[in-house]
């Protein structure tokens, strides 16, 4: 009975909103326009997806191609806007082609981590007693470790590649998501509505999902707009570490890494990928600072 | 009092265990990789299986961690293969290295934050309050390495002021202070941007209260508003988060000091990971654990001091 | 001194910044306070009355902003005072007295810090001359043992300490006005009695005028000399107290007179009227009259063209209306029982029975090492039944158990000891989660909060749906005209059934709620205080539709409430509890005449009646509501009972009396004695004379 009632349950209500209101999503994107820091950052993020959607087309060179006669002349030019690296590679391309990889692995992170996350907040958070002492005290595990120590331990163990990235950033970032959910749910579990839930028999997975859940977006998207910049800086400090994605293809925080010791010659093949990584975990954190902001207002 | 303390203690203790024994039982996933990385690439598989038996690799996961935890108990902590030394020395002298950059981080770090949170949410949405969030903001959302590059390409490579790295080593022409200057900064700006948020956040709610309207009501200057009234409150929810940043100081500050090649904590573990130095490894994630579990309960006894309802 | 007034608000305008604009609140308002007077200012939430109060003190946030008209205090223009004037009048001139007292005080400074801030500020008093002044103050408002008081911080205090030490620290300047914002909204009846009480004790001492802002009428004859009647930002009518609440000349006020449930009254005697419509928002002010649009007089042109200025009342000096029809409308009469039609007799067959029914909260600590867990008797062998079609009142004050009742009834506690019978079915000892389907239809239950009792994320006809489908077994498809039935039930047009909560006002909301328990057509219906957080006008609105739906489906409701004048006007049976304990059992007229169990007596006394002829000798009880670890082995009311006999009330449980068929009191005191012993209490009802 369960199961199913939650999937006949949904369509139920969301359908005929939209039925209403045929484009409620531009709406909302439209909402954001009255916070200056949501329109920044979300015109800076999705600059990004576009550039990385349409590096194969922009980007005027390949990303591993090596141009040795640009060799001699590494800084930026007419043939190379941004330059070249050590290699003699196009800068450009380069970080276009580089923001492919971390667009999808930060985001995919966060989308596990909020599952992950809202699953063991809403079953601790609902259940509470024993359920919710082993689930917290669990997180406060996986927690109280330094989050890029458990990477290097993790990684080097078992190697770097991007799906083990996405594995660690979602447990790790899981008990964060863990938390809020939880916090909310023991708030929400209380409301009166739920009450009217359990008097007509609904079943626990529905309360959870249907009736606690919805209530609980708003602080959530906030932080999942976070998770998303900090799990961008951990790919990139990753990347410079160099247990990130392995060489050749272009990583922000690996261009880094092998061209900072240059710094005192060509400065440029260092600072170009940091101004990349920097503005877009600015433009997540803004988008952050913005929602809350609209949200607070309503 | 004595019940919070030993409840803590005994999560501490917990944790602990815990911990161990998973790193233990990580490094089963690299069968003879140990004895691999001590005798290096060109000795034959017989001389690894021959030293793997010698260091008693080959016994029962379980057994080994028993005794592990015997040798811990008796202040052992083992070889590292990685530095030729007991891990012990190697992990004072890194550890010693890393808690003086962050005793520094966090004597600027708490006064500065508590300051620029205070008085941007003093006033939600005034001119200040706008500047301090943006600032701290874009100042939270730049990654150290990507910080440190920033500052070095102005202070080291155009100005020339400081060093690019410090190695603690007096040499080159640059004090140890001078070294220090640059990883400072940049562990201080990332970090206060995270804290200031937490600050600002909270006495913007605070400030809301009923209670600070009664201050004023009553007449009170608004410094007296702020300092007496609004400070203490707004506080109390930050509290635990900046003491726990005494973890992230000592433990998670591994890529500053890549940057700026630090002898710190943090990059030993690093190259402990990559040699696989399994000793090392093990004792440095006890180490951070350790701290993490500790400052926790630092975070607690100071929203216990802060909090007169907690201590009823 | 002149004869100009302390206070002087000429044209107030105040605006509010929102995001639609900037939305004029209060669009004018002039009042008058003179020096030592106290004035109440009434109506009901969103009226503007609080925003005239945080204009005086011009702490409007930074949405509000005074838009035009002058505030004169003592001769200064409090609107355009700048910063450090300003600041020397608050606190030491004008003070003020706040609702919910526990927010209003620093949680992490002491009491006695607090109260001393004000004298060392204002009059640069040394340390232990404030220290004096405070415990001076702590004295005058009553409290036991000042010097302990000082080192408290504000959590371990009572509600009713804790606005005590709000009266003692706006006092201790001795301000010339004291401004009571809701003073005693969220305190129990009988806390409330005493605060008020101290405040007409404190008034008469200290001669500060006071703006008195309540939205409980009743509160207000108690305190105040004159009264004024907000309605949309105006101030629609003002008058001494005597005026107002004997000859109301403004349809607003009388239409809040007429749907207040008196203590006197009851649904089988005059109903209660409501307000037609709603308050409509500040955004779309017509240009004539705030109140045209819900007025049983409204007669368009005259009322709705231009403003309607305030003039007096033939021949009441001080009585002023804003309403060009004033003088064309009849005298208002108080609404007075015809006979009392005696209830059902009681020989039907109980839908609910509640017996020997005990509720018991282990709490998870131990108090010393070795003592067994400390536990709170929440509910403790109750006794009660309510027939088919009847209404069962539970009345008490916080912690009297009756919440702990209801949850134990919806089955969201189960019980520790005894039991509760639905037709017969034993169910106290059923989690929600274990009743059958058909046991689930069969009771359902109202929430108190309207805000939390539809979920936010859901429309209402998917709520209401959603019920039909879970309590009726409704196929998907078949739930709309389900739906638009149990909309027009509780009167709600059918258009509501798209609509989020969120866009609702609170009586719509728990309309809708109500709709939702009806879905599966209960027997018993449970409503834990359904009307209190509602404004009086839709409270009625309320009250009017859970009797018709009750009349027309023969559904049982039991109805938890601690307001003494809607159980009196809508039960049939009143249970009054104290401290998990049933005191006294009745029909309703029996319960509300005497003789009364002396905590009814106690509780009834201290109801305050918006009608100034009301007088009644006032029962103070001493102390506060005793904790878990200290309720005497005897009688649960024996630690302030007024009328306490000796030790047999500490040490023995007393016996229940029966005084009647339908009437059972728990005394020591006799019957007869009581009954030689008081008097009536509430407003005799016309068949008693």
């Amino acid at each position: 009975m369960s199961t199913p009632a939650t999937a006949e349950a949904l369509p139920a209500s969301p359908p005929a909103a939209s039925r209403l209101r045929p484009h409620a999503w531009w709406r909302r994107l439209a909402a954001l326009g009255e916070s200056t820091p949501a329109s920044v950052g979300v015109v800076i993020v999705l600059a990004w997806v576009a550039l990385a959607l349409l590096a194969p087309l922009i980007a005027p060179y390949p990303p591993n191609a090596n141009d040795m006669a640009a060799l001699a002349h590494t800084t930026p030019s007419r043939a190379h806007w941004l330059g070249t690296d050590q290699l003699g590679r196009d800068l450009f391309s380069r970080i276009l082609w580089g923001a492919r990889p971390v667009l999808i692995i930060a985001p995919l992170a966060v989308l596990g981590a909020a599952a992950l996350g809202s699953l063991l907040g809403l079953v601790g958070g609902y259940y509470g007693r024993w359920t919710d002492l082993v689930i917290t005290r669990a997180c406060d595990i996986v927690l109280s470790f330094p989050v890029i120590i458990l990477y290097m331990i993790i990684l080097a163990h078992v190697g770097s590649s991007a799906w083990n990235i996405v594995g660690v950033l979602t447990l790790t970032k899981a008990p964060i998501i863990a938390r809020i959910v939880r916090g909310m749910t023991l708030d929400l579990r209380e409301r009166e509505y739920v009450a009217a839930a359990k008097m007509r028999g609904e079943s626990a997975l529905y309360i959870m999902l249907v009736e606690i859940l919805p209530n609980a977006r708003g602080p959530l998207v906030v932080d999942m707009c976070l998770r998303t910049g900090y799990n961008v800086i951990i790919i990139g400090s990753l990347g410079f570490l160099g247990i990130g994605l392995p060489p050749p293809d272009p990583d922000w925080g690996g261009m880094v890494k092998d061209t900072y010791g240059m710094m005192m010659v060509w400065p440029h093949m260092a600072l170009f990928p940091c101004a990349a990584i920097s503005s877009l975990v600015v433009g997540f954190n803004l988008l952050a600072v913005g929602l809350r902001e609209l949200g607070l207002r309503d | 009092m004595a019940r919070f303390f030993a409840k803590h203690l005994l999560f501490l203790l917990f944790t602990l265990l815990v911990v161990s024994f998973l790193v233990f039982t990580l490094n089963e996933f690299s069968p003879g990789a140990v004895a691999r990385k001590i005798l290096g690439a060109y000795a034959t598989q017989e001389q690894v299986d021959v030293l793997t038996k010698q260091m008693g690799l080959d016994r029962p996961v379980l057994v080994r961690y028993v005794e592990y935890l015997g040798g811990l108990a008796s202040g052992d902590l083992g070889y590292s293969a990685r530095f030729k030394l007991p891990v012990r020395e190697v992990i004072f002298k890194h550890l010693a290295n890393t808690v003086l950059l962050a005793a520094i981080a966090f004597a600027c770090i708490v006064p500065l934050s508590t300051l620029l949170g205070v008085v941007a949410g003093m006033r939600e949405s005034s001119r200040v309050d706008r500047v301090i969030l943006m600032f701290s903001t874009v100042v939270a959302s730049i990654p150290e390495f990507a910080l440190g590059v920033f500052l070095a390409s102005v202070f080291v490579v155009w100005l020339g002021w400081l060093p690019g790295t410090a190695t603690l080593v007096a040499g080159g022409g640059w004090s140890v202070a001078a070294q220090l200057v640059l990883p400072v900064t940049v562990v201080v700006l990332f970090d206060s941007g995270y804290v200031v948020s937490m600050i600002r956040a909270s006495m913007v709610e605070v400030m809301q209260r009923p209670y600070i309207r009664t201050a004023v009501l009553k007449g009170l200057p608004f410094r007296a508003v702020i300092l007496r009234h609004a400070l203490r409150n707004a506080m109390l929810t930050p509290i635990t988060v900046i003491m726990l940043q005494i973890n992230y100081l000592v433990a998670g500050v591994v890529v500053v000091e890549t940057v700026f090649a630090y002898p710190g904590f943090g990059r030993m573990i690093l190259e402990a990971a990559l040699f696989k130095d399994i000793a090392l490894i093990e004792a440095g994630a006890l180490v951070a654990v350790f701290l993490a579990v500790l400052t926790n309960i630092l975070g607690d006894i100071a929203y216990v001091l802060l909090d007169p309802r907690i201590r009823a | 001194m002149t004869d100009a007034p302390l206070l002087d608000v000429q044209n107030l305008r105040v605006a509010y910044a929102t995001r639609a604009g900037e939305v004029p609140v209060i669009p004018g308002l002039s009042l008058r306070l003179d020096a030592g007077e106290a004035f109440g200012l009434v109506g009901e939430s969103g009226c503007g009355k609080s925003t005239v109060a945080l204009s005086i003190v011009r702490y409007l946030g930074r949405a509000g902003r005074i838009t035009g008209g002058r505030l004169l205090f003592e001769g200064r223009d409090l609107a355009t005072l700048d910063a450090a004037s300003l600041r020397a009048i608050r606190g030491r001139r004008i003070a003020m007295v706040y609702q919910d007292p526990m927010a209003s005080l620093n949680p992490v400074m002491t009491v006695g810090r607090q109260l001393m801030e004000g004298p060392m500020i204002h009059a640069g008093a040394s340390v232990s001359t404030a220290r004096a002044r405070a415990l001076a103050m702590l004295q005058e408002v009553k409290l036991a043992d000042p010097e302990a008081v000082m080192e408290r911080y504000p959590h371990q205090l009572s509600g009713g300490q804790q606005q005590r030490i709000v009266i003692a620290m706006a006092l201790i300047a001795g301000p010339a006005l004291l401004i009571m914002d809701e003073p005693t909204t969220g305190l129990d009846v009988t806390v409330e009695a005493a605060v008020l009480d101290l405040v007409r004790e404190l008034r008469s001492r200290h001669r500060s005028a006071i703006l008195f802002i309540s939205h409980n009428l009743g509160s207000v004859v108690r305190v105040c000399d004159r009264v004024g009647v907000m309605y949309r930002g105006e101030l629609v009518e003002e008058g001494s107290v005597r005026q107002i609440f004997t000859n109301p000349r403004h349809p607003y006020t009388r239409g809040l007179l007429d749907c207040l449930p008196t203590l006197g009254r009851d649904k089988r005697q005059a109903p209660l009227v409501p307000i037609a419509g709603q308050v409509e928002p500040a955004r779309v002010r017509p240009p004539g009259c705030g109140f045209a649009a819900r007025c049983a007089h409204v007669e368009t042109g005259r009322c709705t063209t231009g403003p309607i200025p305030a003039v007096e009342v033939h021949g009441e000096p001080g009585h002023r209306v804003a309403c060009v029809r004033a003088d064309e409308l009849a005298r208002w009469t108080r609404r007075s029982g015809a006979a009392a039609v005696p209830a059902a007799g009681g020989a039907r067959e109980p839908v609910i029975a509640i017996h020997h029914l005990t509720k018991v909260y282990e709490s998870g600590r131990r108090l010393r090492l070795g003592a067994s867990r400390a536990s709170v008797r929440a509910v403790v062998d109750v006794d009660l039944a309510a027939a088919r079609g009847q209404t069962l009142a539970i009345v008490g004050e916080s912690g009297c158990g009756k919440s702990t009742l209801a949850k134990v009834l919806s089955g969201f506690e189960v019980a520790t000891a005894g039991g509760v019978t639905v037709d017969g079915v034993e169910v106290g000892a059923l989690p929600v989660d274990a009743r059958s389907p058909a046991l689930k239809r069969k009771l359902q239950m109202v929430f108190q909060n309207p805000d939390s009792t539809l979920n936010p994320s859901h429309t209402v006809g998917y709520a209401i749906g959603r019920a039909l489908r879970r309590l009726q077994d409704r196929a998907p498809g078949d739930l709309a005209a389900g739906v638009a039935r149990l909309l027009e039930v509780v009167k709600l047009p059918p258009g509501t059934a798209a609509r989020r909560p969120r866009h609702l006002s609170g009586g719509e909301k728990q309309r809708a709620a109500i709709a939702r328990a009806l879905a599966g057509d209960p027997d018993v219906i449970v409503a834990d205080e359904p009307v209190s957080s509602l404004d009086v006008s839709v409270q009625a609105v309320i009250i009017n539709l859970l009797n018709e739906i009750q009349a027309a489906r023969g559904a049982t409701l039991i109805f938890i409430s601690h307001d003494l004048a809607v159980v009196r006007y809508l039960a049939d049976t009143v249970a009054v509890m104290y401290l998990g304990t049933v005191a006294e059992v009745g029909s309703v007229e029996r319960v509300f005449a005497a003789p009364y169990h002396p905590y009814t007596e106690a509780l009834l006394s201290a109801v305050p009646v918006p009608n100034p002829d009301h007088a009644v000798a006032r029962i103070l009880l001493e102390g506060s509501v005793p904790r878990a670890d200290e309720v005497p082995r005897g009688c649960p009311f024996a630690t302030r009972c007024p009328r306490r006999l000796g030790a047999v009330c500490d040490d023995t449980p007393p016996p229940v009396q029966q005084l009647a068929a339908d009437h059972r009191i728990a005394c020591h005191i006799p019957g007869e004695e009581l009954r030689r012993l008081q008097t009536a209490l509430v407003e005799p009802s016309v068949a008693r004379r």
